[in-house]
């Protein structure tokens, strides 16, 4: 039975991943099938995840195990949950500013500090490094401090970009560059490995043409 | 004449079907996946010292892994959650499993049960599986205070207390190690909302796509050590010595990345020498 079904599975998958693949020659109704089952198998997938793990333990079996006030201020989240529903009615739609307001309130208030605790002030200590004389710690303290420096001098718009402040503005944008292309680099291999893992599905779990 | 010859090589190079060049890259990669099983690979020192990090672990000590992935970054994840797994085991290292990606979750379930049969690890023993819940900063700092207020079950409903692995666990000063395998920016949440409010020791495996961003909080020190895609789970098979399909991707890896740089360098080419017969006709 279970060898059965991973069969079915191998091959289901098989099949969407090649029916994906197939837009690559150009789009066809297999890919759009392959692309709709994947947009809802996700939905769904979510709805349950989200029902199942959150609102019925947290809320609904909460509720009915708490006592006192434990029990009672899921009132609030509860209530705040069906306010956010009213947007599917015009009349009602303004309520859900309500739980939204909340939300936005709570989450810049966590990362007002979080971001300040957590990576200004840390990545600020890491930029004022120490040079301890000619060697290559200290060449790449040099060249972080000055990568630093230079690249948010090229966002500083307040005064036109000549003499000093255009020359360092220009060792700015090489620095922006370079880490433009580290990105485009890392990008590259991640697109690939995704293909790599793909095509060793299809040669290893579905043709067996390699272990 | 030989001009004119050249002119017309570059036009259609310009003007390649990129369908051509979707299957010269299938081929690239397709044919080293069959012929080769992997060459020799140095690890670096980012993924030196998320090693290490494991290493540092005492048996019975406990580490969180984290899943924050799905199915889309799977083939680079996968291989370096293995490989973890596999090491912390061998160090009879116990292990909480969660996750803030909910359809990503049962890949890590998965790959936690495979590498727990290959140890006879026992589940609610050596390793659980707490499951998702959604909110990543709430659920983060509640678990700073209590674990069980979030998650006061495992997957399945088994509460926390009645298991043997959890029974005394509650906040993260009972987790020595988070190791996280990131896709996204759940990575900044873990490092800005734990390991800032509860110096929580932590290490990360990153999607190549996200190693730049991440690589800030290995030089602050945040974080420990930082894997990143494929190559960086080829790098961490081979430290613990035992290759997966990160080593075996690795030849299919680097042809492509040939093939890529051959054609930035036929495009560019092709760029000049078009530009430079424009500027000619004009």
């Amino acid at each position: 039975m279970g060898s059965t079904t991973m069969l079915i599975g191998t091959w289901i998958a098989g099949f969407l991943t090649l029916a994906i693949f197939s837009f690559l020659y150009k789009d066809n109704p297999v890919y759009k099938l392959a692309e709709h089952i994947y947009v809802g198998v996700s939905a769904g997938y979510w709805l349950i995840y989200v029902a199942f793990f959150d609102v019925y333990p947290m809320l609904i079996q909460g509720f009915q195990d708490e006592t006192g006030l434990e029990k009672w201020i899921l009132l609030v989240p509860g209530a705040l949950g069906l306010i956010m529903l009213s947007r599917w009615f015009p009349r009602t739609a303004w309520l859900s500013r309500w739980p939204i307001a909340f939300t936005v309130g709570v989450g810049a208030g966590l990362g007002i500090t979080a971001n300040i605790q957590g990576y200004v002030m840390p990545q600020l200590q890491a930029t004022l490094l120490p040079v301890t004389g000619w060697n290559i710690v200290s060449l790449n303290n040099v060249i972080l401090t000055v990568g630093v420096i230079t690249t948010i001098l090229y966002f500083y718009f307040s005064k036109p970009h000549k003499g000093a402040l255009g020359w360092m503005a220009r060792v700015g944008i090489v620095f922006i560059m370079v880490s433009f292309g580290a990105s485009f680099g890392y990008t590259l291999m991640a697109r690939i490995s995704l293909l790599i893992g793909r095509l060793y599905f299809l040669l290893s779990d579905l043709l067996h043409v390699i272990d | 004449m030989a001009e004119g010859g050249r002119r017309g090589f570059w036009e259609v190079m310009n003007n390649i079907d990129r369908r051509i060049i979707f299957l010269i890259l299938a081929v690239c990669v397709t044919i080293p996946l069959i012929v080769s099983t992997g060459g020799e690979i140095k690890p670096t020192a980012p993924v030196i010292r998320a090693h290490a990090s494991v290493e540092s672990l005492s048996p019975g000590d406990y580490m969180m892994i984290s899943i924050d992935f799905d199915a889309t970054s799977a083939p680079e994840l996968m291989p370096m959650l293995r490989a973890v797994l596999r090491q912390a085991f061998e160090k009879d290292v116990k292990i909480i499993m969660l996750g803030h990606i909910a359809i990503g979750l049962p890949l890590g379930h998965m790959a936690l049960e495979q590498v727990a049969a290959e140890y006879d690890k026992e589940y609610g023993v050596d390793y659980v599986d707490l499951g998702y819940r959604p909110g990543y900063i709430a659920v983060m700092i509640a678990m700073g205070r209590e674990i069980e207020d979030i998650f006061a079950s495992d997957y399945q409903g088994t509460p926390l207390r009645e298991m043997p692995v959890t029974a005394d666990i509650h906040s993260y000063d009972d987790i020595d190690l988070l190791f996280g395998f990131e896709h996204g920016a759940v990575i900044d949440y873990w490092v800005r909302y734990t390991q800032a409010r509860f110096d929580q020791r932590m290490t990360f495996g990153t999607t190549a796509v996200m190693a730049p961003d991440a690589y800030p909080y290995l030089q602050s020190g945040q974080i420990e050590g930082l894997v990143g895609g494929l190559k960086g789970a080829a790098e961490y098979e081979t430290l613990i010595g035992q290759p997966g399909l990160g080593t075996r991707g690795m030849p299919a890896q680097q042809w492509a990345h040939l093939l890529v740089i051959g054609f930035i360098v036929l495009g560019n080419l092709g760029y000049y020498f078009t530009r430079k017969r424009g500027r000619g006709a004009a």
